[in-house]
Order: structure tokens, then sequence, then C-alpha cells
């Protein structure tokens, strides 16, 4: 990474937001970690937990953003990828526990204790290191996705084939995990973590660190999207995501390209599943369900696609609004109050809220006789994509 | 002993010696005796409730209801002698007295009792039974119940030592002829026999077993040609809104359970008020079922649909979010637990074909699928509206300048869609738990059925759904049923690769609209 790319993928906005995420990954920690208890300014641990997993999730709409936001791929399978790596990591926690399982074997989670396995499956192995989980972190879903991707964009599946067959992915996998004989726990997952490089996962301290590096994962997810999408290889995304057939016979090779970013986005919502179960405590089959992938395509068209901040702030506010009303007593309603929520962006907001609001800043910028509006908001490519009938 | 009045009467007295051999004999004796008594003594004897008095050779039987009776004539008695005693069981007699019970109701006068009797004679092949078998078999006047004697009687003389080869060797035929999983179980537990029959018998389990293995294909086909209804049924609406509209209605699912729940709602009303009508409560429900959700259909496309067409994707999120609140909203009126769709009568039981059992309600949901489906085929092919909807699918411009009205097509299709969903939940109601959660676990398959058998053909459904149906139970008892399931998924998504549109893809276009 050149200077000259960072300095031209940051705009003002960019900047800010970088800020911003690097201040909330600093103080909340700080604040947790140094304030005496029950102080005003204090945030509880709690939630410094429940904030780590919102800014995992905005990891995990950033990378639905960037397929969908700037190649227009609509991925109903992204909640899989996160899910993979959150057991790949969930494994590595698991091999940690060593015999402070409830059975107490020094080698076999409780799970195959219970299930009367004598030794460990062959792709349980190497979990014991951190370094290898990592790897898997990003190589089981990077592996998954370019596998899939290959397949389907070598065969020029689009649209809504693509979106319905990603979902049989991740309900495949979802009726997999459920077994108890493939190896991952069943339908009670992976759970009852220990120890995380030595560092207990329940410790105030280690709780903490782990916020700050999903913030910091979320500042570089965004370094890279930025990258990425200000690039030469952006404007290509972005014209497979406007007129994919124009742009094979210009002579770019649109399945490559397409291929390139499902991958790199596999392996980014890999991460965030792997930042997020530590922080969660547990790993369960039920991440793979297709509603979770759904909603998650739902926070990024809330916060606006094609714009990435959009992506994460959509996450983040969805799920604060998800946390707020579901524990309160309109948690009936909730269920309505989404389901609203999905249909009224696509009719009355289709470019989320940071779309709206950049088009309505160059607006009033053009009306207060600005004439060079800013060059980068322009080449986000804001908007959804409209093709003609 | 004293003199007693007759061979019945000497053969009951001998109970009161207190010999297991004299016992044994007594109920050999009493078995064959035909007297209405036979049955009534042998059981009290199975039951302990048989006693005897060894001084006056009498024997008592106290009834289930705590009365004594005399055992040779029925006469009623105040009470037991002092001395009377229990007779005595040991376990060989035990299975004697079971045998024996089994040999009095060969005779009964019930048939169905008489068929089960020979059917529980076939399995225990019990040998002392021979002449009772016979003897039942040369009174028996019903075909299927002297069927099941011959073999009753085959399967005993198979068991027989000092049968003869030749009868050994009919007895194969008469068992091979039966050709089910217990004739196999019984030629494969024969044991020594000589040369000839072990021979046929190895013959008659080799014909059995691929008897046995078309059968199970036969019922495998069954079981996948239901499956495949119920998909075809779930995916037929979808095969309508998707393929002629090409509108991705993610709220599909909840159609069916709306249909479903009119059901419900159309039997709670007959139950409290017309009970008479419950047979035909199905048959008010699916013309309701398909008004109610066809008007909701109209409503969607019009206040949400319309707004999103040439968006395939945003009408998928959105109808995603119409689904969700359409769950919650039958949540909060019905309650988040399953409701109570029962059966009309014409639509419970079962029945057998050969080597498999035929329920009535499959059976039933296959020809009213069938019969939905040439339905809606010949309303596309025969009605003004059938030809307009064809129109528009395949040249939306070209149709909105011939005149039609595409806006109004749209509203009547999704409707017509939705309308065809909520006679599916009608359907679907009486094999499924009826719960808020219904359409769920129907939308992931029926859009599987669609993508696989094509857009925009309603044949492509139906194969679709016939061969995902019969493909996931034939891959079921190889690989189990979550695995095949997996394996059908992955499947299709490597299907799709290879041709992408489906299996009957529209050409020409409406493709690259």
């Amino acid at each position: 990474m050149t200077p000259h790319i960072l300095t031209r993928s940051l705009d003002r906005a960019a900047t800010a937001f970088i800020l911003i995420v690097a201040a909330v990954g600093v103080l909340i920690p700080l604040s947790n970690l140094l304030l005496p208890q029950g102080s005003m300014f204090q945030v509880p641990t709690y939630l410094v937990a429940l904030w780590g997993k919102y800014v995992c999730y905005a990891i995990l709409a950033l990378s639905i953003d960037l397929i969908w936001g700037y190649c227009g791929i609509l991925s109903l399978g992204h909640g899989a990828f996160f899910a993979l790596g959150g057991y790949a990591m969930g494994m590595y926690l698991m091999r940690q526990i060593g015999s402070r399982g409830v059975y107490g074997n020094p080698i076999l989670p409780d799970f195959m204790v219970f299930l009367n396995w004598d030794k460990l499956p062959w792709y349980w192995y190497g979990f014991d290191k951190f370094a290898f989980a990592a790897l898997m972190v990003l190589l089981v879903p990077g592996l998954l996705a370019f596998c899939f991707g290959w397949l389907a964009f070598r065969s020029r599946v689009t649209g809504v084939y693509l979106s319905i067959i990603t979902q049989a992915m991740t309900y495949a996998l979802l009726l997999a995990f459920f077994r108890n004989d493939f190896g991952f726990g069943g339908n009670n997952g992976l759970t009852d973590f220990k120890d995380i490089l030595g560092f207990n996962v329940q410790a105030e301290g280690t709780r903490a660190a782990l916020f700050l590096l999903s913030c910091l994962a979320l500042i570089i997810g965004f370094l890279i999207c930025r990258t990425i999408v200000t690039s030469k290889l952006g404007k290509v995304l972005i014209a497979v995501r406007d007129a994919e057939s124009r742009t094979r016979f210009l002579g770019y090779r649109v399945e490559s390209y397409k291929l390139f970013v499902f991958t790199l986005s596999a392996c980014m919502a890999g991460v965030a599943g792997a930042l997020y179960v530590p922080q969660v405590g547990i790993i369960n089959p039920s991440e793979f369900a297709p509603a979770n992938s759904i909603e998650a395509v739902i926070w990024v068209a809330v916060g606006g696609r094609g714009t990435l901040i959009g992506a994460a702030l959509g996450a983040v506010v969805v799920n604060y609004a998800k946390t707020f009303f579901t524990s309160g007593p309109l948690a009936p309603y909730w269920l309505f109050m989404l389901g609203a929520l999905f249909i009224l962006v696509t009719l009355l907001l289709p470019k989320g809220i940071v779309g709206t609001f950049n088009s309505w800043w160059e607006t009033s910028k053009a009306t207060n006789g600005s004439p060079d509006a800013d060059s980068a908001a322009r080449e986000d490519g804001v908007g959804a994509p409209n093709p003609a009938e | 002993m004293p003199a007693l009045a007759g061979p019945f009467e000497d053969s009951v007295a001998k109970f009161a010696n207190d010999e297991f051999s004299d016992t044994e004999a007594a109920i050999g004796e009493v078995a064959a005796s035909g007297n209405a008594l036979a049955s009534p003594i042998i059981s009290a004897l199975q039951d302990g409730r048989l006693s005897a008095d060894p001084d006056s050779k009498k024997v008592f039987i106290t009834q289930t209801d705590g009365k004594i009776v005399d055992a040779t004539t029925g006469a009623a008695v105040d009470k037991l002698p002092d001395n009377a005693a229990a007779v005595r069981l040991n376990n060989r007699l035990r299975r004697t007295v079971e045998a024996a019970l089994g040999g009095l109701t060969l005779l009964s006068p019930d048939p169905a009792k008489r068929l089960a009797a020979a059917q529980s004679v076939f399995k225990s092949h019990e040998e002392n039974l021979l002449p009772t078998v016979e003897s039942a078999l040369a009174k028996e006047s019903v075909k299927p119940i002297k069927q099941a004697f011959a073999e009753a009687r085959a399967a005993i003389i198979l068991f027989k030592p000092d049968a003869s080869d030749s009868d050994k060797l009919d007895a194969v035929a008469v068992v091979k002829a039966r050709g089910d999983q217990e004739a196999l179980a019984l030629l494969t537990g024969l044991g020594d026999q000589p040369p000839l029959v072990a021979k046929a018998a190895a013959s008659a389990v080799s014909a059995i077993q691929s008897n046995l293995a078309m059968w199970s294909m036969v019922q495998n086909a069954w079981y996948g040609l239901s499956l495949g209804s119920v998909l075809l049924l779930a995916a037929i609406g979808l095969a309508i809104t998707f393929g002629v509209m090409g509108v991705i209605n993610m709220a599909h699912g909840e159609m069916v359970m709306i249909g479903a729940y009119t059901t419900f709602v159309v039997q709670e009303v007959i139950r409290t008020r017309y009970p008479a009508l419950f047979d035909y409560s199905l048959l008010i429900a699916v013309p309701l079922a398909f008004l109610v959700a066809g008007f909701i259909g109209v409503l969607i496309e019009r206040t949400i649909i319309r707004f999103l067409y040439g968006r395939p994707l945003e009408t998928l999120l959105a109808t995603w979010g119409l689904s969700l609140v359409l769950q919650q909203a039958v949540r909060t009126a019905f309650g988040p637990t399953n409701r109570e769709v029962g059966n009309p009568s014409w639509m419970s039981g079962a029945f057998e074909l050969g080597q498999i059992t035929i329920t009535y309600n499959r059976l039933w949901i296959l020809c009213f699928t069938l019969a939905v489906f040439a339905i809606l085929l010949a309303m596309l092919r025969y009605t003004a509206l059938g030809l307009e909807m064809r129109a528009v699918t395949q040249n939306r411009r070209m149709a909105a300048s011939m005149g039609i009205a595409t806006s109004r097509v749209d509203a009547l299709t999704f409707g017509l869609g939705s309308g065809i969903a909520g006679i599916a939940g009608v359907a679907l109601s009486q094999i499924d738990n009826v719960s808020p959660n219904l359409g769920q676990s129907y939308i992931i398959d029926s859009f599987m059925v669609v993508v696989f058998g094509g857009v925009g053909n309603l044949w492509g459904t139906l194969v679709g759904a016939f061969t995902l149906g019969i493909a996931n139970k034939f891959l079921e008892p190889v690989a189990g049923a979550v695995l095949g399931k997996i394996a059908i998924l992955v499947l299709i998504i490597l299907f799709i690769q290879k041709r992408p549109r489906g299996l009957f893809a529209l050409k020409g276009r409406a493709v690259e609209a």
C-alpha cells in the first residue's frame, strides 16, 4: 500500500470515520478499566462486550457492502462465512480449555467425550495453536467463497439466482452443523471457553483488549475496502454492478473481479466471526440461519449501500435498536419493527441513511452556489443501481 | 378318580391332578374339544385364576369380576372349597397355554381375530397347533383368511421335523408366495433341513429378497411422489409470481401459513357451531383460503411490490420484511404454539398396497396437487386472464402496447400466486404443524424447486418438484434424512452452475429481462 493510494482513498468523511472508531476503540476500554465502578462515565463490562459485538457486526456489514454495494452481488449467505470464522476461533478456544472441562479430558472437548469419541477428528488437529486457528479463520471462509464463487461466477449465475443459492449454501451448512456426528458440537455448538492466548476470556482486561482489537479490525477492513473502491479495480467493480454484460464486452474478465471481491469479503466476514466468538462466549449452528444473513443485508441497506461508512453505521444502529427494543416491554413488537424497516427502507430510503444524507449535502451545496462538489463523494457511486426493465 | 359324565369333563378333571404332564394333556384336550368353556378355562389358567380341588377333582374359574364358576358346567359357585389351589404352570406349560389360546382364536367367529391368530401362528409355528390350523383351513370361507391359514400351516410344516420333503417343498412355495419380511425371517431361521428343501428355501429367500427390494423401491418412489406433491404445492404459486412477474416473494411461505390458519379458523367455527359439517371443513376452507391469501396478495402487490418492479434484490428484501411482519402478526393473533387442525374422516387411515402402506391424507394431497396444477395450466391456456399473463411474461412492453393493462395483470397474477399458496396451506395443514413458522420451512425448498425447474415454466416446476422429492427419498435411506437434504442442496447448487436457468429455461428476449 503506497501512501499515494492511501491518501487518495481518504476523503474527509473516511478520515472522520476512522478517527471516531479509533476514539471509541480507545476510550471505551479505558473508561471501563480506569474509572471507578459506579462512576457516571464508567462503561460497565457487559456494555463493552455488547458494543464489541456491534463492532463485529459492523465488519460483517462492511464485507457485505463491498460486494453488494460496489459489485452488485447480493449474498444471502454471508452469515455462513461469519459463522465459519467463528467456529475456527471457537475450536481454538475449545482446545485451550484442556483438562478444565467437565469431563477433564486433556485433549477431547466435552461434547466429544459425551459422544464417546476416543480420539480427536483430523480436522481438529492444529487448532491448539493460535497461529493455525487464525490462519483458518481467513482460509476456511475464503476457500469456501473461492470455490463457490468460482463455480457460480464462471457459469454466470447472477442476480437473484445467486442470492438464492447462497441462501441454500448457508442452509445446507446449518443442517450440517446441527448434526452431532459432524464433530462441531451439534446444536449446542462450542462454548464454556476459558482463555485466549493465556488470558481469561471473562476478564475485564481481555474484554477491553478484544474490543480494541475489533475496532482495529474495523478500521483495517474499512481501509482495505476504501482502497479497493477508490482504485481502478473499484471502478471496474462498479461497472460490473451497473452493466455487467457491457463490462465484459469491453474486455474485462468480470468473473475474476467478482471472485476476488467475493473471496476477500468472505475472509473479512470470517475475521468478524472470529472476533465475535470470544466476546459473546458461544458459537452454535443458529449463526448459519438464513435469517441472520438477510438481517445483515438490511443493516447495509439501512445505513446506505455503496457507502461503506453507512454499512458500519447501519449495523450499529439496527443492532442497538434490536437490543433496546427486545429487552424492554416492546419486545413483542420488535419483529414488526424489523419487518417494517425492511419494507420502508427499500421503498422510501433506497440509498440508506448515509446515501440520503450525501445527496442532500450535494444538493444543498449546489444550491449554495459552490460548483465543485466533493469529488470523492461522487466517486463513491452512491445509490442503488436501477437497471431498466 | 370318580366317574364323570363325558370326555370334556374327564379332560378338565386332569387339571386337578397337580401334575405338569396331566395339565399339559388337559390343555391340549380342552383346546381341541371345541367346547364354549375351553377359551375361558385356558385364559384363566394363563392368569392363575383356575383353581382345582384335589379331593373332589372339581375345577373352578375365578372370573375377572371375582365371581366363581364351575369349569365343566359354567354354573355359578358361591365360594371355592377350602382346599382348592390354583393350578400351577411352568415355563414350558406357559408356552403351551399361549399356543392353545392362539389355536382357540383360530376358530373364533370374528374374522379379524381369526386373521390375527393365523398371523401369530405363522410367526410362532407351534407344532401342536397343526390339527387346529388344518381344521380351520378346511372350514374357512373368507379368502384372505384362508390364505393366512395356508401360510400358517406351511410355516408349521417347515418346522416340523417329521414332515415329508414334498410337503416341505409345497410349504416353501406357499411362504415364498407370501413374500414379505416375515416370510423372509421364517425362511432364514429354518435351521437344518434336507438338502432339497434347503435348496428350495435358499432360492425362495433370494426371490423374496429381490421382491422386497423392489417393493422398497416402490415405497421410496411413493414417499418421493408424496414429498414431491408437497413441494409442488408449495412452489406452484411461487412459480407464477417468480416466473411470470420476476418477483422474488420471500413472503410466499407466509401465504401458505395464512391458508393453514384459515383452515384452523374454519374448523374452529365448525366445531363450535356446526359439528356435523366437520368432514366438509376442508372443502369450505379451500375457496376461503384462496380468497384470503389472494386478497392479501393483491394488497401487497398494490402497496409494496408495485414500486419495486425492475429491482428484484430490493423486492427480495422488502418481502422478507413483510414475511417477518406477517409471522409476528399471526403469532400475536393466534399465539406462538402449534394449533390443532384435524383430519376429516375421509383423510384419515391408510390402506395396504402390496407390501407398502399408503395413507389417505398423502394420497389425497397428491391428487389435490395434480388437480390444482391441471386447473392452473388450463387457466393459463384457455382464459383471457391466462392469455394476458402469458403475453406479459413473454414481452411486457409489447403486451402493454397491445392494450393489456399490465399493472392490473400484475396485481391479479400476484393475487393468483398468493391464493394458490393459500390453498397449499389448507393441504399442508393436514400433514404439518400449523404454527407461525410453517411458511419458513417451505420457502427455501420452494425456491429450490422453482430455480431447479426453470423460471417461467410450470411444467419445469412439476418436473423439478417430483425430481427433488423422489431424489430426496431415495437418498434418505442411504445417507440419512439430514445428509440427504444437504446432498440435495449441494446438488442443486452444482446443477445451477451447469444450467443457470434451470431445467426448462425460457429462451429469447425474456431471458435477459
